[in-house]
């Protein structure tokens, strides 16, 4: 039986309360009858025999690309780049995605008698991943032969002697590249394709630029003119990247673009009730939904990060393709579509969610209230294609604890960023022209990103970018069940409840709006028609 | 002819220029008396000249804005031409005058003489030297100015002999007659029946000789000892310079508060309420009975006139109403009250409250200087009680009444209630705040050893305050207690017949008659609101009256001025010690078998290790090093980036990081002052321009365990500084310094603006003793919490010998 289709569910008296995540917990909340709950497709079939389909993929190649092997010969450098640890999400349970890959890769490389391999986190100006992350990323196998020699290297944007400038597109944007993968005779790309946005030439363009280069389109303007950025065709942040992408190649650097989709089996079967529509619980997954939100109400916050940052995620890889960049890229946002897709008939009002406990950037870490804005109004609301769910002028309410909480050694500008910036301004505008450029350039946000574990200082503000089209559509955001205090100073509207939410909501739609509820994750996109 | 007409052209001596009733008399002759001079004796301080004083304590006070303004551009001709400052000090014989003062001194037509040491609790000696003796040596060094034999300068321009004796008006207290029942006459104190003819020179070798023996008391051992107690009590391991200093200063202390009590007790047991008052009785017979006209047959005799005011307060009009200098008597106790905290105090309802505005004494006195001497030393009472009694229920009904319509607010911008008074009498009053005072003594010693820091340490320092508030409320009783049950009337029969010698235009430009004061008025728009302003007490309510006094600190510290700034490391800028990173190191690749030893034998060894850090931090860190010994350094300084990110990093107070990057910012050099180890520290050297830390010996790719270089402590930190500050040019008074406890005491203080960041209880309480910036910063939400600071369990290197935890527990050597 094949996997069902996302759904739209139309609330009526009948109809079970919803489940909403709630950070690090859960809960149900009845909704008012005649609200749309839009939940995701079941997860669909995956690969049968994923390391078959891997060395297909490499030998078979799309587009204008001979296939892997015959790009391989002795005596050339090889460099292979992968995604940090901001895919997926949660991370996957062994082996990874980029383990399969990298595996046959490399398996080629030694066939073909190519020594000079270095492999690449394309980290952009994300934190570098520690030791643990990149075992479980490569497998144990890869890290101890690539790791004490060095040759196992994360991205470093801040490093002059390792960056090259290769141009700059007809728009004026600077293309700073990282200089191996960029010099090399052949750079191979792993990817994992999340979501719709993931991929394509945004692999290279973004996961091995520099902040010269990533200024260009991770600005306020690009991200209002991208409705939205998970749309391709709608979307500036896709168009500048392709612009680069095109230069890139331009430029002689030879790309082997390795794409890959999963399934939407989020969560392992303990949490199964998760990916369930609720009148469709069993008796089993009743208990353990009562089970498990009880006992995580009574875990302390901490405790309960740690459990749930532990999630291991089932996730199977349902395609790979690889060769020509455009050509991959076209395939997989088809089979991300397959799998994410839901049609979704007009907008509304107002738009509920329930944010979970991670976002690409707080794997093992915590998931302040920059990056709760950043889960809500960046990525969950730009989930669409077409339109957004929420009508313009309407409510969009968020349910998350939002805790005045922040990892220091993962994100030390976020704190100031949090007491500096977003203490005198909401405004991505005002942000970009007045505080981005010190803290780009603070040299120790610069000290922490390059030596520790730390963001770049600049992406405090690229989070806050990702909800300029948000900021800009929405006519106001309540965050449930948040710190006051953290949820006033981003310009949100705190309520304890649903239903006070739908009360401060009343002021700018009326008493009787529209409302949808996106059931998500598992990850779903909208296809408003 | 009018007091300004006669006093046209004459040139005043005034001493206690520099004091309240002083300063006003100073303004009001430049002010009021066309062409009149004023030579001021002004006691030169350690830095300053008589002349600097004189502008910056005398011209500059807001007494002197109605008349500046009034002069405009001219002021400061006209005060300069005007007024002649001359070093000298009333306590010192011939009043410690040069050639030039001993001239300007003779060529004075009045000399009044208003220094005094009017505070209640001086030291007995103290008060002898200036208010028993300081009038007859003004006398004496004006016979001495007239006396042809006497004269030291053979060229000096002047006749003495040729020129006429000063006026001598000398400035006393009508309480010189005691607070007793009964009526007291403007007349000597010779004639007065209640007051003890006490022997004064007695009295005066008395005082001195006390003196001497307190200070060989307070030298001996035990009582030494006792001092060096209190001081370590108070500043912990400061660094025995500072604990020195800090113990002297306290037996200082101790041998003034004895000299205190002694003169209290002196002059209770011969009938006046304080030594105030007594000694000012027995500086009045020794002046009358040395240079009396008419009263002894003398070669020095001078025309004497005395005046004595009752409690002088703020002004009724001149020069502009409610003008006051300095927190005096009433002020203190009525502000006290006015927050609450004087929930009761002694008095009779019915009893007398003898208040005097100041311009009202000043007038006084310049009618009497118009008026002249008389052929035999007289007095004057500038006091309100019979004229126009203020009865002591009326003023507590004012006031009451006055702060229900005007409340202080509290921190928490609360207005704050007053108490009604019930007028018990001064022992319960007494008792109750005693008892109170021996609590919160015991709850501050309590709290004070607590090894709290940060906000708890405010809280401790927040008892210390009420204690001190208490302290000071039973010493306002204590002292003042007599003078709201005084029921002496202080008679103003002479005052009132000079007053009806003026002429009416001089009766209203020097007004000193008591009975025009509306004491209704005077109380509610003259004096409260005054006393209140003077206080810095809030008077607004709500919580958006922030205290600006931080924010205007920060500023201060942030100044493009300020040129350096100096930090410590733990906890004032990361929540972590040597034994922690020396415990996450240590742990950092053992075995989970060999944890559990490991932090059993730390646990185990820790009180010793608190215990000698207390006692010498330099052993503490001498003999805590030696467990690095055989470390392999290339690996150490490997981890020691794991550790700044993973273990201290998260332990960072990010506002602490911030600081020191606006330090960078606004170009000031930052300098890193720590005890930790080099390789621990290396993560943070790009945020300072000097690292200043501990490094161990190395051999052959290991850690010797031995120091190389033992890093600066306690005192030798302010050495440090000051030889960093010396070789770069730069000077300590801009510098700005950032620590956590009282053993860096003498840190702070070596700068010029000390911060204290998250104060253990102890600097907390200096902190706040002398008004330094203190900043609370804490770890980021969401940092590290875990209570063993141990490294992650290593996955990678089973097998790896472990390189700096050998297997005994808490031992490290192999």
């Amino acid at each position: 039986m094949s996997p069902r289709p996302g759904f739209v569910l139309e609330v009526d008296g009948s109809t079970p309360p919803t489940l909403f995540w709630n950070g690090e917990r859960f809960c149900q909340e009845k909704l008012p009858e005649g609200s749309r709950v839009v939940y995701a497709p079941e997860p669909l079939e995956p690969l049968v025999d994923p390391v078959a389909a891997v060395r297909h993929a490499l030998t078979h190649p799309l587009g204008d690309s001979a296939p892997l092997p015959a790009l391989l010969h002795a005596g050339m450098r090889l460099t292979v780049c992968f995604d940090d640890v901001s895919l997926p999400l949660p991370p996957m349970q062994a082996p990874d995605v980029r383990q399969l890959v990298i595996e046959q890769v490399l398996d080629m490389a030694a066939e073909a008698g190519v020594d000079d391999v270095v492999l690449v986190a394309a980290l952009a100006l994300h934190r570098r991943m520690t030791e643990a992350e990149l075992r479980h990323a490569l497998g144990d196998r890869i890290y101890e032969a690539f790791a004490p020699h060095g040759l196992l290297t994360q991205h470093d944007a801040e490093d002059p002697e390792n960056l090259i400038h290769l141009g700059t597109t007809e728009m004026g944007e600077d293309v700073e590249l990282n200089k191996r993968a960029a010099t090399g005779d052949l750079l191979v790309y792993v990817n994992i394709n999340l979501v719709a946005m993931d991929g394509g030439h945004k692999s290279v363009a973004t996961g091995l630029a520099s902040y010269r280069s990533l200024r260009h389109h991770h600005n306020p303007s690009t991200m209002r003119h991208s409705r939205s950025f998970m749309d391709a065709p709608s979307a500036e942040l896709h168009s500048s990247n392709w612009r680069m992408g095109r230069l890139i190649a331009e430029n002689g650097v030879k790309v082997f673009q390795i794409e890959t989709t999963l399934n939407g089996d989020t969560f392992p079967a303990q949490f199964g009730f998760l990916q369930k529509r609720e009148w469709e619980w069993s008796l089993r997954d009743r208990a353990t939904y009562a089970a498990t939100s009880t006992a995580l109400d009574r875990t302390p916050s901490r405790v309960a990060r740690q459990i749930f940052h532990s999630i291991r995620s089932p996730h199977a890889m349902t395609s790979v393709q690889a060769g020509e960049v455009e050509a991959v890229h076209a395939v997989t946002t088809s089979k991300v579509w397959e799998q994410q897709g839901v049609e979704v008939q007009g907008q509304t009002d107002i738009v509920t969610m329930g944010l979970p406990y991670i976002c690409p950037y707080n794997v093992n870490s915590i998931m302040n209230p920059v990056l709760v804005a950043c889960l809500g109004l960046g990525y969950f609301f730009n989930l669409y294609r077409g339109r957004p769910v929420v009508r313009e002028g309407g409510v969009l309410i968020l349910r998350h604890p939002t805790p005045w909480e922040f990892h220091p050694g993962h994100h030390p500008s976020y704190i100031d960023f949090f007491e500096q910036v977003l203490s005198q301004t909401t405004d991505p505008e005002v942000m970009s022209k007045v505080y981005e450029e010190p803290f780009a350039t603070d040299p120790w946000y610069i000290h922490l990103y390059r030596t520790g574990h730390a963001y770049h200082g600049v992406h405090p503000f690229y989070m806050w970018y990702w909800c300029a089209h948000a900021l800009e559509h929405l006519g106001k955001v309540v965050v449930v069940g948040g710190d006051p205090r953290a949820v006033r100073r981003m310009g949100f509207a705190p309520a304890s409840t649903l239903n006070d939410a739908l009360e401060i909501a009343s002021d700018v739609v009326g008493r009787s709006p529209s409302l949808t509820h996106l059931h998500t994750p598992p990850l779903l996109m909208a296809d408003v028609r | 002819m009018s007091i300004a007409g006669t006093l046209t052209g004459k040139r005043f001596f005034v001493t206690g220029s520099t004091g309240f009733l002083g300063t006003a008399l100073v303004e009001r002759i430049l002010r009021t008396v066309p062409e009149a001079e004023v030579v001021l004796l002004v006691r030169p301080g350690r830095r300053t000249t008589a002349a600097q004083r004189t502008t910056r304590e005398v011209l500059k006070n807001d007494c002197f804005d109605r008349l500046r303004s009034e002069l405009g551009d001219r002021f400061d001709d006209e005060v300069g031409r005007r007024v002649h400052p001359v070093a000298g000090d009333v306590g010192l014989d011939a009043l410690g005058l040069d050639d030039d003062g001993r001239r300007l001194l003779a060529s004075c037509d009045v000399v009044v003489h208003a220094a005094a040491t009017v505070s209640f609790d001086a030291p007995l000696d103290q008060a002898v030297e200036i208010n028993l003796l300081g009038p007859s040596r003004v006398a004496a060094a004006i016979a001495a100015t007239h006396d042809p034999a006497a004269t030291h300068d053979p060229a000096a321009t002047h006749d003495p002999a040729a020129t006429p004796l000063p006026h001598l008006i000398a400035v006393s207290t009508a309480y010189v007659a005691g607070t007793h029942q009964g009526e007291a006459g403007e007349e000597l104190l010779d004639a007065n029946r209640f007051t003890i003819d006490a022997d004064w020179q007695a009295e005066v070798d008395h005082a001195r000789g006390l003196r001497q023996d307190l200070q060989a008391r307070s030298r001996h051992p035990e009582r030494l000892s006792e001092f060096a107690r209190a001081a370590r009590r108070e500043l912990g391991g400061a660094g025995d310079h500072l604990l020195a200093a800090r113990s002297e200063k306290l037996r200082d202390e101790w041998v003034r508060r004895q000299l205190v009590d002694a003169g209290s007790a002196r002059a209770r047991s011969l009938g006046w309420p304080d030594a105030y008052p007594f000694t000012k009785a027995l500086g009045e017979r020794a002046l009358v009975a040395g240079y009396g006209m008419g009263t002894t047959p003398s070669d020095h005799q001078l025309p004497i006139t005395i005046v004595r005011p009752s409690i002088i307060e703020s002004a009724l009009a001149e020069p502009r109403p409610g003008w006051i200098r300095g927190f005096r008597m009433a002020e203190p106790i009525i502000v006290s009250y006015a927050r609450g905290l004087l929930r009761e105090f002694p008095g009779v309802p019915e009893g007398i409250i003898d208040v005097i505005p100041v311009d009202m004494v000043v007038a006084a006195i310049l009618a009497v200087a118009a008026h002249g001497p008389e052929t035999e030393p007289s007095v004057y009472h500038v006091a309100s009680g019979v004229r126009n009694p203020l009865r002591y229920g009326r003023l507590v009904d004012l006031v009451q009444d006055w702060f229900g319509r005007n409340p202080l607010y509290d921190d928490r911008g609360q207005p704050i209630n007053v108490p009604a008074w019930s007028f018990p009498g001064r022992g319960r009053v007494q008792r109750q705040l005693q008892r109170a005072t021996r609590a919160m003594d015991l709850v501050e010693k309590a709290v004070t050893a607590l090894p709290v820091r940060g906000r708890q340490a405010e809280l401790a320092a927040k008892v210390e305050d009420r204690h001190t508030l208490a302290t000071r409320a039973l010493g306002y009783v204590e002292l003042y207690g007599a003078y709201t049950e005084t029921e002496a009337r202080y008679r103003v029969d002479r005052l009132l017949a000079l007053a009806d010698t003026l002429a009416p235009d001089d009766r209203a430009a020097f007004n000193f008659d008591p009975a025009t004061i509306d004491w209704d008025h005077y109380v509610h728009d003259v004096h409260l609101p005054s006393v209140v302003e003077h206080a810095r007490v809030r008077t607004s309510p709500g919580r958006s009256v922030v205290d600006k006094r931080p924010e205007r600190a920060r500023r201060a510290i942030l100044s493009p001025d300020r040129h350096l700034a100096v930090f410590d490391l733990e906890h004032t800028l990361v929540a972590s010690n040597v034994v922690d990173t020396y415990a996450w190191l240590a742990s950092r690749h053992l075995s989970a078998t060999r944890r559990a030893s490991f932090v059993a034998g730390l646990v185990k060894d820790a009180p010793g290790l608190l215990a000698l850090d207390r006692r010498d931090r330099g052993d503490f860190l001498r003999s805590f090093y030696r467990r690095y010994e055989d470390a392999p350094v290339d690996l150490l300084s490997e981890d020691a980036w794991e550790l700044f990110h993973r273990h201290l990093l998260p332990r960072s107070f990010p506002d602490g990081f911030a600081r020191v990057r606006e330090h960078r910012r606004l170009g000031h050099r930052t300098i890193l002052v720590t005890g930790a180890l080099d390789f621990v520290v290396a993560p943070l050297r790009p945020l300072f321009d000097h690292v200043v830390c501990a490094r161990l010996g190395v051999r052959d790719g290991r850690y010797t365990g031995r120091l190389d270089v033992l890093p600066p402590i306690g005192e030798a930190r302010a050495l440090l500084l000051a030889e960093y500050a010396e070789a770069h040019d730069l000077s300590l008074d801009e510098a700005v310094a950032y620590a956590d406890s009282a053993s860096d005491l003498a840190m702070l203080e070596a700068v010029g603006f000390p911060v204290a960041v998250n104060p253990e209880s102890r600097l907390a309480a200096i902190a706040r003793r002398r008004g330094w910036h203190v900043e609370h910063w804490s770890k980021a939400a969401g940092g590290s919490h875990s209570t063993l600071p141990l490294g992650p369990i290593d996955t990678s290197m089973s097998g790896r010998r472990n390189p700096v935890a050998s297997p005994a527990p808490g031992g490290v050597r192999r």
